[in-house]
């Protein structure tokens, strides 16, 4: 009888929503809930466009898709963006398998281009282009190295906050750019374009100025999936990220493998630094980046790592970007545009993994259950 | 002599909005919560007192206390909602508070820019920017300080800057809420175990940290700029304050120190008789000072000056 | 204090099943009013989730409590404290960078917050009750007693009148645990009712008024301390001696392989957590260590293993191939391994340290085999080999080798674990509590691979906590108290109150019998 009693007063202290963390989800479910996500970030997003625009929804998405396939020349650049996208992306993950939160992508990037500027202005046209182009891509990867080592180095030593040292790292890359700029180009551009660089310039592949950047980053995630899943380095990142304690006992030193690691995530930014300055744009400003280190890490997050999904969602972000673009030039809306309908869309799919890890169940359904 | 007064009240209006950022982003930290949507929740705060101010000036006669009131309360409802986002993917949903905030400050930069562009559209005029000077009068009238000769007239919300941050201040040293709100950036599970209400306390002061930081974004449009708003205007202040929260080792009166000395060291190229090419290097410094003052921290490992023990960690009772 | 005096508390026909086991079963108990009752059990006795039931943290499946003669209902450590009740955890839940004032007064509402007031009315109560203790210190520059002092002062000074104390002397020295006991007999004598858990019967005997017995989650009987004696309640605390029907073979030749002598661990908060620790460990012989939990048997694996450093002490190898000798004291594991030492290790945390959890059984074959191989890349067709083979002979339950760990059972996921370090071919295979939330059917696969180890000429190293177990597996018991060898003894022929004693007895003079 007594327990009686008090079984009635546990349900009256229940409240009436409780989660739990879910053992496990099978992988349709996963993958049927995260396309749900994105389906509804679409339909909210083509909403907001009608509403601004008056267009009708239909129109809507075939603006967007006109805006990445429309043309030969878009679909171009829309693979381009991808790649540089997905590039960064790439470079992250090693840091982020091992829960070092690396956001400071943006500055190991603009410290590789920096790199890369700074050798074309000195020994442009003083040495064969060819060694030229090897010193800007050594120079590049130990830059962007460097930054990644720095905030590694204290990391592993004394525990200092990667997340907000690494963020400092990108001002601290940017304002050199700038000062660099200040030096070499008095005339207030703020901006060093291709006259200044004109040697070291990439070679151009069957004629296509993007295809080269497209090729390395499409090997460069073969390798990265490779490296990540199949090689010894990657299998000490995975142990370390999981369990600092599990990779003491089995006898990993863990702060070797901290600033490797940064140390190759750092690389491959300045690689990407390479490729924009050297590859592409023959020119150097703050905004080479274009804010890819920061959105990267949403790429490579969203994909939980892997680099064969990080395809599919800088694919989605880029489309996104891309498309929004279309219909801000469409209808002469501001461009800023597509900023918002990235971020909607981000939020939905970062919302979405509440009920990919939660189970939430309801005080009236539970008690039903245990009747 | 003039010239360094001259220096000093500039370094004062510069720091002003950092100061808003930095004591928002701390009362945010001191909950565990790193808010790395407040440079976005700023542009959110300062588009959303020019769209209320826009439309109150086009609507016809300007009184002065509504020229306040209107943007100032549609800056705090803007920065609520961002920060109440924020809050719900975070602290309900329990998303990684990195991965929200970055999304956040691109969301929020975008919609500035948005709605800045399209109002400026809406006046039809050829220049890039959009000037909401008529308002911008009002701020700077009221509780005016400075005259034409010590870098024009500016009103209450340099004051407003430094009350909030010493309020902050004493909230978090003296008073219960303060101890709460700490304990849980500190230690969410001691928190709860002692009964202390974690998700509320988390919400309260994402949502108050995000609506002082909107307020810099206000004060930088109304009262810094006259009311002129272009696009991409504020910069990277955002990402400035976020830098002074940690060389104010996590202390709002320290804070106030700090958006000074760095407002100071963003406008100083124009005092120093140097060249151009100098400014950027000036400009780097606070963020190399932060570096430098985030590894003495670590290094010294004293305890009051680390950051909260749970800070970027989202809570979840069952893990206990 | 006599039949006579009110009842503070009492429990009836209390029970909590947790899945399959039973933590309590039907227990009745009585606190008076102004007693101290000493709770003593093996590990595993149900003594804290009897506790935790009284202080709101877990809710009884049947069963009443009263408290004043008065049926109540404790749903939340809330309702405790309203009920006068508080509960000082061995893990302290303390905030570091506050200071001890702060920390008492988080979460309760007076009416005006005054941190000054509150740390006079804090040094008031301590001074009371013979407490030394500044307020404002901060936590992180606390010894542990200090900071156990705070947590009893925070309930006091949320106005409890039954304090129940989880193992308080675990983590104090002798001379702390004497003030602590001064302490406890103040707060007596102040009325308070105070529930006191401990496995160190010298401590029952000096502190309590009486002494609760549990064993397998029953309450075998409430005893007047004064009346009773050490080999009595032991006796009560091990019950009699269980057949369990592990087969033991006697190897005839047991070269020595690892000696360990004068081995000393101070941490970094100064406390001594292993004194002066002696013994051999013999090839073909399983060595049991025998302690109540937390006297240091973690501790001393992780340095045979290399994972911390003794502060003295030396740790000698004999290599069977080559008959010599190797020092591995302050080796990491890398260097232990490169010196051809084959030591696996079954260590205590199974997903924490010995696996990792988000891996599958596949990735966790390859921890301590990855290096293998010229190549930059792992070779997984191994470790895929020896995963298949280890759920094949082991019997694991899972849907596949490519499962993660972390979603098997506790059985399985220790298969898992003890077949890997097995696969290595140790020469010396150390394992801590292996059997530990394991199912009868689990337990014995546990003790069959030891004994094949043993056979094998293998020096296995089992700490345990079921004695019944350790009698029947083990060639010798090393007993360990307070990180101290209290005795050495024969598994084949010594007693089960014999080595109860022994893990209870803090310092006393060594027993030795060989």
């Amino acid at each position: 009888m007594s327990s009686e009693i008090t079984g009635k007063k546990i349900k009256e202290h229940e409240p009436l929503i409780t989660i739990s963390r879910r053992k496990s989800m099978a992988f349709w479910v996963r993958l049927a809930i995260r396309a749900g996500s994105v389906l509804v970030a679409l339909i909210v997003c083509g909403l907001i466009t009608r509403f601004v625009t008056g267009d009708d929804p239909i129109s809507v998405y075939s603006t967007m898709l006109e805006g990445n396939f429309g043309d030969l020349d878009k679909m171009w650049y829309m693979f381009y963006n991808l790649a540089m996208l997905l590039g960064v992306a790439l470079a992250l993950t090693p840091a982020f398998r091992m829960k070092f939160w690396n956001i400071g992508g943006e500055g190991q990037v603009l410290i590789g281009g920096l790199a890369t500027a700074v050798c074309m202005i000195a020994l442009g046209g003083r040495i064969p282009d060819w060694s030229l182009i090897l010193v800007m891509l050594i120079s590049s990867v130990t830059a962007g190295a460097v930054w990644g080592i720095i905030p590694a180095a204290f990391k592993a030593k004394w525990r200092t906050n990667e997340t907000l040292f690494t963020l400092m790292m990108n001002y601290v890359a940017m304002y050199l750019i700038k000062y660099f700029i200040e030096r070499v180009d008095q005339s207030g551009s703020h901006t060093v374009g291709p006259k200044l660089l004109s040697h070291g310039w990439l070679p151009t592949v069957l004629g296509e100025q993007y295809l080269l950047n497209i090729i390395v980053i499409a090997a460069l995630t073969v390798i990265m999936y490779a490296y990540l899943n199949y090689s010894k380095h990657g299998y000490e990142i995975s142990v370390v990220g999981e369990s600092e304690n599990t990779a003491r006992y089995v006898g990993i030193n863990v702060k070797k493998v901290i600033i490797r690691t940064m140390a190759l995530s750092g690389a491959l930014c300045g690689l990407i630094g390479f490729l924009l300055v050297g590859g592409f744009s023959h020119s150097i400003d703050p905004n080479i980046a274009d804010g890819r280190g920061f959105t990267a890490i949403l790429v490579s997050w969203l994909a939980k790592f892997n680099p064969f999904t990080m395809v599919v969602t800088s694919f989605l972000i880029v489309f996104m970007d891309l498309g929004a673009e279309e219909i801000a030039t469409k209808f002469g809306i501001n461009p800023s545009f597509s900023d918002i309908m990235t971020g909607i869309i981000i939020f939905f799919i970062i919302g979405c993994e509440f009920f990919i890890n939660y189970q939430i169940h309801f005080r009236k359904k539970a008690a039903k259950e245990a009747e | 002599m003039e010239k360094v007064l001259l220096f000093l009240i500039r370094a004062v209006l510069q720091g002003t909005p950092l100061l808003y950022g930095a004591t928002g982003e701390i009362l945010t930290e001191k909950a565990g919560n790193l808010n790395l949507g407040i440079p976005g929740i700023m542009y959110v705060g300062a588009i959303s007192g020019v769209i209320g101010g826009f439309f109150y000036q086009t609507s016809g006669s300007v009184n002065p206390f509504l020229a306040i009131l209107i943007p100032l309360l549609s800056c705090l409802l803007g920065s609520l909602l961002t920060s109440l986002l924020y809050s719900f993917l975070t602290v309900t949903l329990r998303a990684n508070q990195n991965v929200t905030g970055l999304a956040l400050t691109t969301f929020g930069v975008g919609f500035g820019n948005f709605f800045g562009g399209s109002l400026i559209k809406l006046t039809n005029s050829s220049t890039p920017y959009l000037a909401l000077t008529k308002i911008s009068k009002a701020y700077q009238n009221f509780l005016p300080f400075g005259n034409q000769q010590l870098g024009g007239q500016h009103g209450f919300l340099i004051y407003l800057a430094v009350v909030l941050a010493l309020i902050v201040s004493f909230v978090m040293k003296r008073t219960r809420v303060g101890l709460q709100l700490r304990s849980i950036g500190e230690s969410p599970a001691t928190a709860d175990a002692a009964g202390i209400n974690v998700t509320r306390y988390k919400y309260l002061s994402t949502c108050l940290g995000g609506m002082i930081a909107g307020l810099g974004g206000l004060y930088y449009i109304m009262d810094y700029s006259n009311g002129v708003w272009q696009n991409d205007g504020f910069g990277d202040r955002g990402w400035l304050a976020i830098a002074i929260v940690i060389f104010a080792v996590w202390r709002p009166h320290f804070a106030i120190v700090g958006s000074y000395l760095f407002g100071g060291l963003y406008i100083m190229y124009n005092y120093l008789n140097a060249s151009m090419q100098v400014q950027p290097l000036l400009q780097m410094l606070p963020y190399v000072v932060t570096i430098i003052v985030l590894i003495f921290v670590s290094v010294r490992k004293k305890r009051e000056n680390l950051p909260p023990a749970a800070l970027g960690l989202s809570y979840f009772r069952e893990d206990r | 204090m006599s039949e006579t005096t009110p009842l503070a508390l009492e429990l009836k026909h209390v029970t909590k099943v947790f899945g399959n086991i039973v933590a309590n079963d039907d227990v009745e108990m009585e606190l008076r009013r102004g007693e101290v009752l000493a709770i003593l059990g093996e590990n595993g006795s149900g003594k804290t989730t009897l506790m935790n039931m009284i202080s709101g943290i877990y809710h009884p499946d049947s069963g009443e409590i009263y408290i004043d003669g008065k049926h109540v209902t404790i749903a939340s450590p809330k309702d405790a404290f309203s009920y006068g009740i508080g509960m000082v955890h061995q893990h302290f839940k303390l905030v570091d960078v506050f200071s001890a004032t702060e920390n008492i007064i988080l979460g309760i509402h007076e009416d005006k917050f005054n941190l000054n007031k509150s740390a006079e009315k804090i040094a008031e109560i301590a001074a009371r009750y013979g407490f030394e203790m500044d307020p404002n210190k901060k936590i992180y520059e606390m010894s542990v007693s200090e900071k156990q002092t705070v947590e009893i002062l925070k309930v006091l000074y949320r106005g409890a009148d039954i304090l129940i104390l989880d193992e308080p002397t675990a983590v104090l020295t002798p001379q702390e645990t004497e003030k602590l006991f001064r302490v406890i007999r103040r707060m007596r004598d102040d009325g308070k009712s105070i529930m006191i858990i401990t496995h160190k019967l010298h401590e029952v005997m000096a502190i309590s008024d009486r002494v609760a017995v549990l064993r397998k989650g029953r309450h075998i009987a409430t005893v007047d301390t004064a009346s009773t004696t050490q080999n009595e309640l032991t006796e009560m605390m091990v019950g009699e001696r269980v057949s369990l029907n592990i087969d033991r073979a006697k190897i005839e030749e047991t070269p020595d392989r690892l000696n360990v002598s004068g081995l000393s661990l101070v941490n970094f908060e100064g406390i001594r957590i292993l004194d002066d620790i002696s013994f051999t460990a013999k090839s073909g012989e399983i060595l049991g260590i025998a302690g109540v939990a937390g006297s240091g048997q973690r501790e001393l694996l992780e340095i045979i293993a290399g994972l911390q450093t003794p502060t003295s002490g030396s740790i000698e190898y004999h290599d069977p191939s080559n008959n010599k000798t190797v020092d591995l004291r302050s080796k990491t594991p890398l260097q232990i391994r490169d010196l051809g030492v084959r030591l696996s290790f079954v260590p205590e945390d199974r997903l924490g340290m010995g696996l990792v959890g988000n891996m599958d059984i596949i990735d966790n074959m390859m921890l301590r085999s990855y290096r293998k191989g010229k190549t930059v890349f792992v070779d997984r067709q191994p470790p895929k080999a020896l995963a298949e083979k280890i759920i094949d002979s082991l019997k694991v339950v899972t849907p596949s080798a490519k499962t993660a760990v972390r979603k098997l059972s506790g059985g399985n996921v220790q298969k898992v674990l003890v077949g890997r370090e097995i696969a290595a071919a140790p020469t010396v295979l150390m394992a801590a509590y292996p059997v530990r939330g394991l199912d009868i059917n689990s337990s014995y696969m546990i003790y069959k691979l030891l004994n094949e180890q043993k056979e094998n000429g293998v020096a296995v190293i089992f700490v345990g906590e079921d004695l019944d177990v350790l009698l029947e597996l083990c060639d010798r018991i090393l007993v360990i108290c307070g990180g101290r060898v209290t005795g050495i003894v024969d598994g084949r022929t010594a007693k089960k109150e014999e080595i109860g004693l022994m893990m209870t007895k803090a310092k006393g003079g060594e027993t030795h019998v060989e």
